[in-house]
């Protein structure tokens, strides 16, 4: 059977296109690898989602978004997209267990995972100290010195989010200043726990089954010191889940998807929405937004 | 809901359940506050269908057993750990798609 839509990742992307597609009653079905929900599931509380002005949970974003896409009949099936190959007029998806899937038109709505730094000890020491998301691991150091890494919003909210739990929260960042947006920082300078190591790198973590301590270094003096940790938490950006379509369709040299306006690749029926694609804000509010126009631009190629 | 193939461990019956296992045992440390966690419950949901008779898949919360993951030092979850004969084979951390497992699976069964 050929399909007419397959959606890739049932993020907030995949399921906004999937409530679009699934109204303007196109065929097809989203495949993610895990279950729906993307990087919403590891977010404590969102608070700039517009429509929920006292903030909504990560679990219970995903929860509304996952109902409400069902409601369409656009369904879930559970598959890991390794490759898209062409094939004549239509499309070929090659999953990990070597199921092929032929389709019409596909949205790539694989979204992005964290960056690692790429120093020492970072992945030895991975799931022993070194961790990518707070609120998963944030319990497990309770009373305990943790330092967050990085300066933009999510490194300062889980700082934030972290001083719940631990003792102490270094925030260690390469600047002078954060990039996070205002609230946040505000909420971080006043924060007690909260001390910030600033104009610093990190080169090492250290430690031998556990995170002991960081050699971190001030870029403008040059100075080293060895900070004593139980915890370092990683939030230094992203980067596209997008190696398995990189020789297809055009991306920038990060891998992040190219697309016009109406999410279309350059590769004629296939689209790309959420944080996959190149775009200057990465948030819920536009994935959802690149969803619904990735499946309207479908639609309109359908009729 | 999960599979009724996923047996539960406890810090009380981690020895018998686990360690003494005559088959190889995966063990998914997880608790309720923990996103990934979720993530991946529908990939252990069908490991525990595909690997019946070859590996025993079994959960552990972290929240109501803090012993077991204590020595064994776990401080991230998810944390997938392979056991046979008593002894780790494999971990993997963090939510990973059901490829990485299989593979990791692959080398007991
Ligand atoms: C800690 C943290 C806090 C955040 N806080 C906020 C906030 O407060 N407000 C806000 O607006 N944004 C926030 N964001 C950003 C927001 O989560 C993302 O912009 C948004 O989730 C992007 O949605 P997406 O659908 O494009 O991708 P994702 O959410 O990344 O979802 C992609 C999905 O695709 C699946 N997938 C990937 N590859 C494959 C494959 N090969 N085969 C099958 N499935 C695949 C994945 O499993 C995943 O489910 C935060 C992000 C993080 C990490």
């Amino acid at each position: 059977m050929i399909h007419d839509l397959v959606i890739i990742g049932g993020g907030p992307a995949g399921l906004a296109a999937a409530i679009y597609a699934g109204r303007a009653d196109l065929e097809g079905f989203i495949l993610e690898k895990m279950s729906p929900g993307g990087q919403v599931l590891i977010t404590d509380i969102v608070e700039n989602y517009p429509g929920f002005p006292d903030g909504i949970t990560g679990f219970e974003l995903v929860e509304k978004l996952s109902e409400h896409a069902k409601k369409f009949g656009f369904g879930v099936e559970n598959g890991e997209v390794e490759a898209i190959e062409q094939a004549g007029e239509n499309l070929n998806i090659i999953l990990a267990d070597e199921r092929v899937i032929t389709t019409r038109n596909v949205i790539i709505a694989t979204g992005a995972t964290h960056r690692r730094l790429g120093v020492k000890g970072e992945e030895r020491l991975t799931g022993r100290g070194v961790s990518y998301c707070a609120t998963c691991d944030g319990p497990f150091f309770r009373d305990q010195r943790v330092a967050v890494v990085g300066g933009g919003d999510s490194a300062v909210q889980e700082a934030v989010f972290l001083s719940r739990f631990a003792s102490k929260v270094y925030l260690i960042h390469r600047r002078d200043e954060l990039r996070a947006v205002k609230v946040l920082q505000e909420r971080a300078f006043s924060n007690e726990k909260i001390e910030f190591i600033w104009d610093s790198v990190v080169e090492e973590i250290e430690g031998q089954d556990q995170v002991k301590s960081v050699r971190v270094r001030n870029v403008k003096t040059g100075e080293v010191t060895h900070l004593p940790l139980d915890g370092v938490f990683i939030f230094i950006g992203i980067e596209p889940a997008t190696n398995f379509v990189r020789d297809l369709i055009e991306t920038d040299e990060q891998g992040f998807i190219k697309t016009d306006e109406w999410m279309r690749t350059s590769l004629k029926g296939v689209y790309a929405a959420g944080d996959c694609r190149l775009k200057p804000l990465l948030q819920i509010v536009t994935a959802v937004a690149e969803g619904a126009t990735a499946a309207f631009a479908v639609e309109q190629e359908m009729a | 809901m999960s599979s009724d193939k996923i047996i539960q461990v406890t810090d009380a019956d981690f020895d018998e359940k686990v360690l003494k296992n005559e088959l190889p045992v995966l063990v998914d440390f997880w608790a309720a506050w923990c996103g990934p966690c979720r993530a991946i419950a529908p990939v252990i949901d069908q490991l525990a269908e595909e690997y019946e008779g070859k590996v025993t898949i079994a959960k552990m919360n972290v929240d109501e057993n803090p012993a077991t993951p204590g020595k064994l030092g776990i401080r991230a979850i998810p944390t997938l750990i392979l056991f046979k004969n008593g002894g780790v084979v494999e971990q993997i951390t963090g939510a990973v798609g059901k490829t990485v497992i299989d593979n990791a699976l692959g080398k007991v069964s």
